[in-house]
């Protein structure tokens, strides 16, 4: 499993994806995004849909990008990768190339969960050889923070604004980790930003299966959750230990969750942090809405386990 | 040799001696006899290509985008509703200047749905970047798929390209065929040059950038010019060509019996068959009457139209669908072409054949004979409607 050591060690000789990019000051992109790249040794190509790291990566002429890079269109990574996989393929078979080379997306939430979630799928059934990274940050961040299906219930959005007849987000979010799982692909995790090395390992172990291999990373997003700018790794680790986020994976169909906490940890802990939260402490009917997204964490945290009991032996350890 | 084939077939013949690395491909009807035959190809093992079969028309011109970035020869093809759904990638492909050949099987946009021709999909994909060259025969659809894929991968132009053909008419429809030999093909077709292959990771490039008013003018500029050596490389191209088969080809436009014509049909893709005999009919009774064919549709070649058409009294220009709230897409061309000529014909605009509807020899016959005394004015006219 990789050190941090190694990590940086990896990204001293090779940096992969450069300062040189305009996300803002505390979002928590740029750790994913360089965690997962240093933690694969093989040469990899990079794909991204539209979307906050692809604007902030690649405004031309320059470009963050010491890796091969493609961006198409915004409901599409899974077919264009899936694309560059086949050809890497042909041009395999052909002899024209003769290094093993590693296929990476890095997308949003949007381009996921919502407009990209089709050929996502396609993609997943075809069982190309390449890893699917989702910064999840729970929102189109990009366009102006508006909702989408992996905003979680309650949550404020530009579309989804604290009105005097909805307040917020009324739905709860996709489990989107569950979709992907249902492809029966080899490998499905979902990691934290907080949690680097099991990321790291998470990366590391999927890259060991062919196929495709999904990873769902919350990355907080200070900005569209309303919250200081130096708090990214605290409310992702928050979002982990309310179990509003479990770290888990799924491989080859057998459940494992990386890390259990301890203490029964409230959601309202990490809801009261968050200003996209903030109506539910001053809305008379805030605290039963609280109660409802407590009620909803906890039964998919015992869906887990159960799940975890049912189809255990994953090679997974704790995070 | 010459073999019974239909367009379907013609054009998977070709794209199995072209040999594309990647085939990204998603049925639809006419279309889908192409993907099936080449799914064949693929499971039977005679090409190396990888069958990407993907969950939509969006997502094969994406793989395709992806594969052709990559440093793949690749092909696709697709139809009516599926055209629409990958347009967005269309332009994208052409942004990008990526040399990924499309066959178009024409047919009718919804609503209402609808399975048959016409060329509502193709004058969709009218301003998206790709050049555009259409079809009469099986034998064109054949021949035109490979010389698009020298005009799309040619060095100067470096743009996806459309080959139309007509939806069941050409697609369904059984006709002689007579394919170039594997060999003789292949040379002609040529290897594959990438450039800048996301695949060679030791010359790391970014793909699709993102270019604000500072850059974007001068890029689109370029692609503007890129598209302009396509006349180019279609005249270089369609003369080696003919050199090694023979066929009469000769130029952007098919001009039949024109020199000394007074009137003249221009019409895209098979309809030209039928104008042709609709032609030589009234030639039979004296009849001074021509035909224009426009082979390559974009770039639009204004020059040799106004040269074809130029000396002609009256012409009647036949767009097989509406551009709503506005003249025909090809009739709007010929006038532009038409304008800067002192003498130039008056010009009529007929709309015909929408959602398969037949288009007779005896109808086109008509339009010839009453083109005299039509008055040449901003409305539209229709063959073969109910009204």
């Amino acid at each position: 499993m990789p050190s941090i050591k190694t990590l940086a060690q990896r990204e001293e000789k090779e940096v992969r994806f450069t300062p040189g990019h305009t996300l803002c000051a505390g979002c928590a992109e740029p750790m994913v995004v360089r965690t997962v790249l240093n933690a694969i040794a093989d040469p990899v190509v990079v794909a991204s849909p539209t979307g906050c790291l692809e604007v902030a990566s690649s405004r031309f002429p320059g470009t963050a990008w010491n890796v091969p890079w493609i961006h198409v269109a915004f409901e599409n990574a899974g077919a264009v990768i899936s694309g560059v996989e086949a050809a890497y393929k042909a041009l395999r078979r052909t002899g024209a190339i003769r290094r093993r080379i590693r296929f990476v997306v890095f997308a949003g939430d949007g381009g996921t969960y919502d407009i990209g979630l089709q050929a996502l799928s396609g993609a997943l059934e075809r069982g190309h050889d390449f890893l699917y990274v989702c910064l999840n940050n729970e929102a189109y961040m990009n366009t102006g923070v508006q909702r989408s299906s992996a905003t979680p219930a309650c949550a404020a959005a530009t579309t989804a604004p604290v009105g005097d007849a909805i307040p917020g987000k009324p739905q709860d979010r996709k489990d989107l980790t569950e979709i992907v799982a249902a492809h029966h692909v080899p490998y499905v995790a979902q990691a934290a930003v907080s949690h680097l090395i099991d990321l790291a390992n998470k990366v590391e172990r999927a890259m060991k299966h062919e196929g495709p291999k999904f990873l769902n990373v919350l990355t907080t997003c200070p900005l569209g959750w309303r919250t200081p700018r130096d708090s990214a790794l605290v409310q992702s680790k928050l979002a982990v230990e309310t179990r509003y986020w479990p770290l888990y994976e799924v491989v080859e169909g057998k459940y494992k969750i990386n890390y259990k906490p301890k203490e029964r940890v409230p959601v309202e802990e990490w809801l009261k942090t968050q200003g996209r939260f903030r109506h539910l402490f001053r809305d008379p009917k805030g605290q039963e809405r609280i109660a409802e997204f407590q009620a909803a964490v906890d039964r998919h945290w015992e869906y887990l386990l159960r799940k975890e009991t049912c189809f255990s032996g994953g090679e997974g350890g704790q995070g | 040799m010459r073999k019974v084939m239909t367009g379907h077939k013609a054009v998977a013949e070709a794209m199995r001696q072209i040999e594309p690395d990647v085939v990204a491909v998603y049925p639809i009807t006419p279309q889908s006899e192409i993907a099936e035959y080449y799914a064949e190809y693929v499971h039977d093992g005679i090409v190396h290509t990888e069958l990407v079969p993907v969950e939509s028309e969006h997502s094969a011109l994406s793989a395709c985008v992806g594969a052709a970035a990559a440093g793949a020869r690749v092909m696709t093809a697709t139809s009516s509703q599926g055209l629409a759904l990958l347009v967005e990638v269309l332009y994208i492909a052409a942004g990008m200047r990526l040399p990924i050949v499309m066959a178009l099987a024409n047919r009718a946009l919804s609503a209402p749905i609808n399975i048959h021709c016409d060329h509502s999909d193709a004058y969709l994909a009218r301003d998206s970047g790709a050049f555009q060259i259409f079809c009469e025969s099986a034998q064109e659809a054949y021949d035109y798929t490979l010389i698009a894929q020298r005009i799309a991968e040619h060095e100067r132009v470096r743009l996806p390209g459309i080959v139309n053909l007509d939806g069941f008419a050409l697609t369904h429809t059984a006709q002689v065929v007579e394919p170039l030999e594997d060999a003789v093909a292949k040379e002609f077709v040529g290897p594959f040059q990438a450039v800048y292959p996301l695949l060679d990771v030791e010359k790391p490039v970014t793909w699709g950038a993102f270019a604000m008013p500072d850059y974007y003018f001068e890029l689109k500029r370029a692609q503007q010019a890129a598209i302009e050596e396509v006349p180019a490389a279609f005249l270089a191209v369609q003369k080696e060509f003919v050199r090694l088969a023979g066929r009469p080809y000769a130029g952007f436009v098919d001009a039949y019996r024109l020199e000394d014509a007074d009137r003249a049909l221009v019409v895209l893709g098979s309809t030209a068959g039928t104008a042709k005999v609709a032609v030589d009919a009234l030639r039979e009774k004296g009849e001074k009457v021509g035909l224009l064919k426009v082979w390559l549709f974009r770039p639009f070649p204004y020059g040799a139209v106004a040269e074809a058409l130029g000396h002609l009294r009256h012409v009647a220009v036949l767009d097989r669908a509406i551009s709503f709230g506005a003249m025909g897409a090809l009739y709007s061309d010929v006038a532009a072409a038409l304008y800067r000529r002192k003498d130039r014909p008056a010009l009529v605009n007929y709309i015909y054949g929408l959602g398969g509807r037949d288009i007779t020899v005896e109808q086109l016959q008509n339009v010839l004979v009453e083109l005299p005394k039509v008055r040449p004015d901003e409305a539209l006219r229709y063959i073969g409607l109910r009204e």
